[in-house]
């Protein structure tokens, strides 16, 4: 019996990641950091934007969004460094540096909407 | 009035280099030729110790797989009249990220070896006995695999992938792509056996969907293709095997 | 998978052959390296597009100041900047990412395999269906 690698795991969550990303990040980013910050187009109220988050089914979006986004970077940021710079020897700092950092900005996201009020 | 053109071809004399450097020579061009023609003709005319591999002259053999200015290309079906225009020197060199044992010719054991690896035959629990006729198979069930059984391994897509230059133990596209067009051969039976070489992380995983390799491929056979595919394939396999343990292999 | 490659043995019968290095700088060497290359660094920018959000989120969360803060933040032309490119990126990823679908997975329909431009039409299709229904919204007071 084979050791089954984990790499089909992390593969699929780059996947969804890639794929939720993008969907949605562009339209999110422009409105978010271009057309509201420059006034194109008038930005939405503080009042409705909480109510908005204040929401579970945001909140559960927001959540996903972050955590599929964030193990997409992890995957693909991994493999650009071990092809791209050739540093196969830090093989393991980078895996770990990559996938410890979704998870930490994963948590912190978790963090920031479960306790949102 | 004939036009010459430049070749500048890399030599290698294991005898007596200890790197290898350019030999310029001047073809004369005719209508259609290509690069091979020009080669045969320096072997022939010009320098008979120029070493390099050919066969059949048509693009079906796989043998003359060499870089031209920098692109792996069959020799024989790169034509000399597409690089004469500008008049610069036509550079051509042995296939990238192969060791090269002399001028053009490299060594492809690795290859041979990592396509032995992924059982490149049909695989069968029992085979029928030749008085019970023949395996049927319909156009739909030929198509599944077809594009993948055209590859010459000619090797050009690994000349071309950049993960195979890096880290030469990367099984590469096109034993992928031949594993895949028996995995998905209706004849076949034998994908289980396949899987535990391919789902290692020198196997698929390796990949990362350059894509260079289907650009280069001359038969366009699409190895990324294969291998993304097969990414999905092993993905859910790894799923089955996790959420059934008993039920997978 | 064990490295079943011969070694290298120096032998008049068996030459020394010649191992060129890749270089470092391999992805310069030619433009469809350095597309790929540019296609990885996206993922970057989609990092930095989660940081934006959840600044968003905890500026919400820390009342209206908080957020002002932010918004004129977002304001800053640096950071307009900043998001100006990363937007060119994440546009980037979505493109690449919807023509390489088809090829990752192969639909079949009766048998036969559906075209790739229908795929990749179906993915432009449901990008400007999703943004709307995005846009609708935030775009609100």
């Amino acid at each position: 019996m084979v050791k089954h690698s984990n790499e089909p795991v992390l593969w699929s969550l780059f996947s969804a990641g890639g794929v939720f990303a993008a969907f949605v990040i562009p339209v999110h980013l422009f409105l978010l950091g271009l057309a509201f910050p420059l006034g194109w187009i008038p930005a939405p109220g503080y009042q409705y934007l909480h109510a908005l988050v204040t929401s579970p089914l945001t909140r559960i979006y927001v959540f996903a969004l972050c955590f599929l986004a964030l193990f997409h970077w992890a995957h693909r940021f991994r493999y650009m460094l071990y092809d791209g710079l050739q540093i196969k020897h830090l093989n393991e700092l980078i895996f770990v540096c990559c996938y410890g950092g979704a998870i930490f900005g994963t948590a912190l996201a978790g963090y920031l909407l479960w306790t949102f009020h | 009035m004939a036009e010459t053109i430049s070749l500048e071809v890399l030599r290698y004399s294991p005898e007596h280099d200890a790197e290898p450097s350019f030999q310029r020579y001047d073809v004369p061009v005719h209508k259609d030729w290509v690069v091979l023609d020009a080669l045969n003709y320096i072997k022939d005319k010009v320098d008979g110790s120029l070493t390099f591999r050919w066969s059949c002259r048509m693009g079906i053999c796989g043998s003359c797989g060499m870089m031209v200015n920098g692109e792996p290309k069959l020799t024989c079906a790169t034509f000399l009249s597409d690089y004469a225009r500008d008049g610069s020197p036509v550079r051509v060199q042995p296939l990238r990220y192969f060791p090269v044992i002399r001028d053009l010719v490299v060594e492809i054991t690795d290859f041979m070896s990592k396509l032995q690896s992924v059982k490149p035959w049909l695989i069968r629990g029992d085979e029928k006995p030749v008085s019970e006729g023949e395996y049927v198979q319909t156009p739909d069930q030929l198509d599944r695999y077809k594009q993948f059984s055209m590859c010459i391994n000619c090797l050009l897509c690994y000349a071309a992938c950049p993960v195979y230059g890096l880290d030469p133990v990367f099984i590469g596209p096109a034993a992928i792509a031949l594993a895949q067009r028996y995995n998905m051969d209706s004849r076949d039976e034998g994908a289980h056996e396949r899987m535990d070489v391919l789902a290692q992380h020198e196997g698929i995983w390796g990949c990362t969907f350059v894509g260079e390799c289907t650009q280069v491929c001359p038969k366009h056979v699409d190895p990324a293709g294969a291998i993304q595919q097969y990414k999905l394939t092993a993905t859910i396999e790894r799923f089955k095997s996790f959420l059934l343990p008993r039920g997978a292999k | 998978m064990s490295d079943t490659r011969p070694s290298a043995r120096y032998t008049e019968y068996h030459p020394r052959w010649y191992r060129t290095h890749v270089s470092t700088w391999w992805w310069l060497a030619r433009w469809p390296y350095l597309r790929f290359i540019l296609r990885e660094i996206s993922s970057v920018f989609v990092a930095w597009f989660v940081v934006v959000l959840l600044l968003q989120i905890r500026a919400l969360s820390h009342g209206p100041d908080a957020y002002a803060r932010l918004e004129h933040w977002l304001q800053n032309p640096g950071i307009v900047l900043l998001n100006l490119i990363a937007l060119f990126f994440v546009v980037f990823h979505a493109i690449t990412w919807f023509n390489l679908t088809p090829r990752a997975m192969v639909v079949r329909l009766r048998g036969k395999r559906v075209p790739d431009r229908w795929i990749v039409s179906a993915n432009y299709a449901a990008w400007a269906a999703v943004s709307l229904v995005v846009a609708w919204f935030l775009v609100r007071s």
